[in-house]
């Protein structure tokens, strides 16, 4: 049997995975085994085929071999992000944002956070997040005809822009 | 001692085993746990033990991982306080483990950090406020790798967004007994969610045991995730309980029940899987009222003891598999009689 990856070689690691009662099974070579991070240092960390888009995007990767862009802080290449199937640092995904994008969507079908925000986070993500938030808490309330909630959240979002127009 | 989560039966408890939420979240400017230097390592772990309060009666206890034996290890995954990865490379991991066990922060795991806090039943919005109250506490004292269109900035990509994963044990034996957990499983992924075996990912399901979590944590709120997840297990409840009561109506469900205790009773050697299929029985007959003489509490106390790791620490050494075979059955002799 050949390998399933690059079907050039004889597939001597063979995965199998069942989730939501799917059992899918991998078969690769030694070379695309390292190259996915089986056996590897990631090894250890848990092989999960939700894992796997390092082949998500390891061809737009090998169609571009001269990658000159490195993450400054953990001095990766894009490459090498796409040949170990993870980021190295946090970094990584501000440097490559661009060419990480697709791959995050197919994963979870959106790329814009619309959760929590970090108390790190600068201050004007931090208000975005919250206005709309309460945006859509007083949609919620209005569709509901729950309208003496929404009062207080008029204010609250009143007051946020405001502060934005100082 | 103080009494652990485990020990206790919730709400829903006939079906719900627990609950668990966790944050994965990361330090700025450092390499993410695969590609970290024993140095980073050790930094991590100052920083983050170093910001968590060390004395007075809530104190967490800090563990470093290379200290504890591997079945004091295996007993805590066992327990769902740590993943099974964490006790494969013990260098450079810690753990910080709040007094009744039911919040424990993994260092050094696939993320910098991991804040799990967990409880006994169907108590998502509980153990959303306990994980998001010390997610907040570290948040103010460390910096947490965050970007305002990725969310908290995870080693797996999976985990980006919310970093949030909320998941709940349940117990399915009607559900397994009628064939339709596939079914179910092909619905709720759908559904953007998950159902996996009792010990998380690529494990398989013992006792009827199925975790069902969220799958999606970019583009989603917490709160969202946590309502859907509750409705989704509400109805799983509700089917579960239905099913149950078809099967009341039959004699056979009642004899299994009452010959799973008889064997667990009496036997003098109990495998681990042959423990899981008869508690199982027992645990849906007590919940259902057809026994009487055991409850809840001691069932969910006594999976948690007779398992592998758990017997080996209660013995202080190290057991084969017959000789555990033999422990657990005397255990489960003692506990239910």
């Amino acid at each position: 049997m050949n390998c399933d990856h690059c079907g050039k070689y004889p597939a001597t690691t063979h995965i199998t995975k069942t989730v939501n009662g799917k059992t899918t099974q991998w078969n690769l070579c030694a070379h695309c085994a390292a190259e996915q991070g089986v056996n590897t240092a990631f090894g250890g960390l848990g092989f999960d085929l939700n894992d796997f888009w390092g082949s998500l995007f390891l061809e737009p990767a090998k169609r571009a071999p001269e990658d000159t862009v490195r993450c400054e802080d953990c001095g990766r290449s894009f490459k090498e992000i796409a040949e170990m199937g993870r980021p190295g640092c946090p970094t990584c995904y501000r440097t490559f944002y661009d060419r990480l994008l697709p791959s995050i969507q197919r994963i979870h079908g959106k790329t814009q956070h619309t959760g929590k925000v970090a108390e790190k986070a600068d201050e004007t993500v931090k208000k975005e997040h919250e206005l709309k938030a309460l945006r859509e808490q007083l949609a919620a309330h209005i569709a509901n005809q729950e309208y003496e909630q929404c009062a207080a959240l008029r204010d609250r979002i009143r007051e946020l822009e405001e502060g934005d127009a100082k | 001692m103080t009494a652990k989560w485990y020990q206790q039966s919730g709400t829903d408890g006939d079906v719900v085993v627990s609950t668990r939420v966790r944050f994965a979240r990361n330090l700025n400017h450092l390499p993410f746990p695969a590609g970290m230097t024993a140095e980073q390592r050790e930094e991590v772990i100052g920083q983050i033990f170093e910001a968590f309060p060390q004395d007075g009666s809530g104190a967490f206890q800090c563990i470093r991982m290379t200290e504890l034996s591997e079945w004091d290890a295996l007993s805590m995954v066992e327990r769902h306080l740590i993943s099974p990865n964490f006790t494969a490379h013990p260098e450079g991991e810690a753990l910080l483990l709040s007094p009744d066990e039911s919040v424990s922060v993994m260092i050094g795991e696939e993320d910098h950090v991991r804040i799990q806090a967990m409880h006994a039943g169907l108590a998502l919005d509980e153990a959303f406020t306990a994980a998001n109250c010390w997610d907040d506490f570290l948040d103010a004292r460390l910096h947490f790798a965050f970007d305002d269109r990725l969310g908290y900035l995870t080693q797996c990509p999976t985990n980006l967004g919310t970093g949030m994963r909320a998941s709940v044990m349940l117990h399915l034996p009607a559900l397994q007994e009628k064939g339709v957990i596939q079914q179910l499983a092909n619905t709720v992924s759908k559904l953007g969610l998950t159902i996996r075996g009792m010990y998380g990912e690529g494990s398989r399901s013992e006792g009827a045991m199925y975790q069902l979590s969220n799958q999606v944590t970019l583009g989603i709120t917490e709160q969202e995730a946590i309502e859907n997840l509750k409705s989704i297990v509400g109805q799983i409840v509700k089917e579960e309980r239905g099913y149950r009561e078809q099967l009341r109506e039959t004699p056979a469900l009642e004899d299994r029940v009452y010959r799973s205790l008889g064997i667990l009773q009496n036997a003098r050697l109990l495998s681990g899987k042959e423990f899981m299929s008869l508690i199982s029985h027992v645990r849906m007959g007590a919940a259902m009222n057809i026994l009487t003489s055991v409850d809840l509490n001691g069932i969910s106390h006594l999976m948690v003891d007779a398992q592998p790791a758990a017997l080996m620490q209660q013995a202080g050494c190290e057991l084969d598999p017959a000789e555990r075979d033999k422990r657990r059955a005397a255990l489960v002799r003692e506990r239910l009689q």
